[in-house]
């Protein structure tokens, strides 16, 4: 283990607090470049869907997680990109034009959005931005001149300086994952700036922020329209990954799944953002998983520990059709949130915090460390 | 002129689910300052288990409505138990998300046990209507309407008039102040959720003959509760009620006289406006805070 004795600022503001991590996102890269020629191509696409989403997830954290404003509306935002990048595609508009065109009418939107939430807080923000993304929606739907409303719009593939990128090539996913670092470093960055540090007062007590000096209005504007347009730019690369959207693609269950990518993740760290996104994206083919290979595997096991072949067989049977039940990923969704909510609020990332913090007091760990305190009921009601 | 009266009948009729709803809601948010998201899946859930006893049992209608409600009552009691007591007093945030959880897993389990039809339970009232001159009003619609009007004068005279009452108003005040007067609060909020869920109940069997019941209605007809919840003012119970027949009948106004398209988007709208103009909502308390 390690110990850091930071002696200045400029310690506490690093990119990397040691070198170890050089090393080790270093290692983590050069597996994520060498990906496309070792994984099959269902687990590319996978792989670019976590590259999307832990983009969203890092927008949201910087909305949720560092600011502290809880929005339900991130879908919205994440359609509004797509759509602009599908409508100007029609006019053969180039590649950069539009994604940075997608980007930055997301985050006027966002601030358009950020300056209503500014009297609300709490529970009224959650409800204000549900019913922002709800209309949204509707508009999408009706809006036919511009989007084609319920019919949806094609997607042209996607084309970079005069090269063809389709959705499925390697070129694709390396785009992904350019955009999803560009996002990490420049949240690291916004994160050790000013702009962070204001971002995270606000978030821990808002009078002591403003009594500090900070703009509490502005920030707040900032924030919201930062992470709208970081979720911009991944509706943009959502439309080509899909090459095809309407608006039944951008519902509240799409920003119920982004809150939980960060709530599983953890709401305070970005590789909660990175975690919570491979958790969401992989529930589908842990799914498949669960339908088509794991009956087979229990009827085995049933079989080797002296269960009979009909015994085995029904076995079998019952867990395939318990793996095919509908709606059993969205039973799994509300379990998971509960136990999350419950028992791990600071997400896998905290969890791993734990496990590391064990390891690196070994003989000398408490059991006590994370226990919660009980708090006593705080009024929301009357700030 | 009749088409009016008639679009406002049904918009009443409508916004008294609505407001059946967002009581669930407000007696929560009152009690325990916790906002259940989960409110409109617990009256599906109360619809579905009117079916099973209406349906699929054979039950008598009102002897199976009664059954539902006292099943669900003890659902919501468990509910509290397992998912809102340990965090309660945590930050809104973690409570929102937990109860989307209870949501997501209701609407599941829902869809897994009785499937994804859209189902239909006999009521007395299905098929007559009660003409007025020129005007038809179904007896379904009544019958939502008087027994929202019969359900917020009970809930008025159980909390103004009984000891019980007066304590769930006491630990919404100030939950420590009650808990030290000897209020055991932890009982109050599980019959808090208990009524909550009786309350949700009674919305889904009534809203049974008008729209289907599925497994996705709660949470259709639960976001539209919001808007009525913050119409009325965030903790106010008529507030609820009014706010809700008020977002009927805006709806059913704006389904009407408006622009497909319109019908959906116009309680958000209002919604929108409201928080922006007067977040308190119309009967919401507007509480300085004191430093």
């Amino acid at each position: 283990m390690r110990f850091l004795f930071k002696t200045d600022y400029e310690d506490d503001i690093k990119l990397f607090p040691h070198s170890g991590y050089y090393v080790s996102y270093g290692i983590l890269i050069a597996l994520l470049l060498a990906a496309p020629y070792v994984l099959s191509s269902y687990l590319m696409s996978q792989l670019v869907f976590v590259c999307i989403y832990a983009t969203v997830g890092v927008a949201l954290l910087i909305l949720t997680g560092f600011t502290g404003q809880a929005s339900l509306g991130h879908a919205a935002f994440l359609a509004i990109g797509a759509y602009t990048a599908a409508y100007l595609q029609k006019y053969n508009v180039p590649f950069p034009v539009y994604f940075l065109a997608a980007g930055a009418l997301t985050g006027l939107i966002g601030a358009m959005v950020g300056f209503p939430a500014l009297r609300l807080t709490g529970i009224y923000l959650v409800i204000a931005t549900i019913s922002f993304a709800l209309i949204v929606e509707e508009i999408l739907a009706r809006w036919e001149s511009v989007t084609n409303g319920n019919e949806g719009m094609r997607v042209k593939t996607l084309s970079l300086l005069g090269v063809a990128v389709p959705r499925d090539s390697p070129a694709f996913y390396f785009l992904c994952l350019a955009v999803l670092v560009l996002t990490i470093v420049g949240t690291l960055n916004l994160l050790r700036s000013p702009t962070g540090r204001a971002f995270v007062a606000i978030r821990d007590s808002e009078t002591a922020a403003r009594s500090m000096g900070v703009n509490v209005a502005l920030y707040k504007v900032k924030s919201f329209a930062i992470s709208a347009a970081i979720t911009g730019f991944a509706g943009v690369l959502f439309a080509h990954k899909l090459s095809f959207i309407s608006p039944e693609m951008f519902t509240l269950q799409l920003s119920i799944e982004f809150i939980i990518v960060i709530l599983i993740g953890g709401t305070f760290s970005l590789h909660g953002a990175v975690l919570g996104a491979i958790f969401i994206v992989m529930i589908d083919p842990f799914l498949t998983y669960l339908k088509d290979d794991m009956p087979g595997i229990i009827a085995g096991v049933a079989a080797t520990f002296g269960a009979g072949n009909e015994r085995a067989a029904s076995i079998q049977s019952s867990v395939a059709a318990f793996a095919s039940l509908n709606g059993l990923k969205g039973a799994i969704y509300g379990i998971i949130i509960m136990l999350f909510v419950l028992f791990e609020p600071l997400g896998i990332y905290g969890r791993w915090l734990k496990i590391k913090l064990f390891f690196q007091l070994f003989p000398l760990y408490k059991r006590a460390t994370f226990k919660r305190q009980k708090i006593y009921v705080k009024s929301e009601r009357n700030r | 002129m009749l088409d009016f009266v008639q679009q406002l009948v049904s918009g009443i009729a409508l916004g008294c689910v609505y407001g059946l709803i967002a009581l669930g809601f407000v007696l929560v948010y009152k009690a325990t300052e916790v906002v259940n998201f989960a409110q409109g899946d617990l009256m599906m859930l109360g619809g579905f288990f009117a079916f099973t006893f209406i349906g699929m049992m054979g039950l008598n209608y009102w002897l199976g409505f009664a059954g539902a409600v006292a099943a669900m009552a003890l659902f919501g009691m468990l509910a509290e138990r397992v998912v809102v007591r340990p965090i309660l007093g945590y930050p809104q945030f973690s409570i929102i998300m937990a109860t989307i959880g209870l949501g997501y897993f209701l609407r599941s389990i829902a869809g897994m046990i009785w499937g994804t039809d859209d189902l239909k339970i006999e009521t007395p009232f299905s098929q007559g209507v009660l003409r007025i001159g020129a005007l038809v009003l179904a007896y379904d619609k009544l019958s939502v309407i008087a027994a929202t009007i019969i359900l917020c004068a009970l809930l008025y005279l159980f909390f103004n008039k009984t000891t019980l009452g007066t304590a769930m108003r006491a630990s919404s005040e100030n939950m420590l102040a009650a808990y030290y007067m000897g209020i055991p609060v932890k009982r109050v909020v599980s019959i808090v959720w208990a009524i909550s869920a009786a309350v949700a109940t009674c919305a889904g069997v009534l809203l049974a003959p008008i729209t289907f019941i599925h497994s996705n209605v709660g949470l259709v007809l639960g976001l539209k509760a919001f808007p009525a919840a913050v119409l009325g003012g965030f903790g106010s119970i008529p507030g609820a009620v009014v706010g809700g027949v008020l977002i009927g009948v805006i709806e059913s106004m704006a389904g009407f006289y408006l622009p497909e398209g319109w019908k959906d988007a116009a309680p958000y709208i209002v919604l929108l406006a409201v928080l922006l103009l007067k977040p308190e909502g119309l009967f919401g308390l507007h509480v300085r805070k004191k430093v």
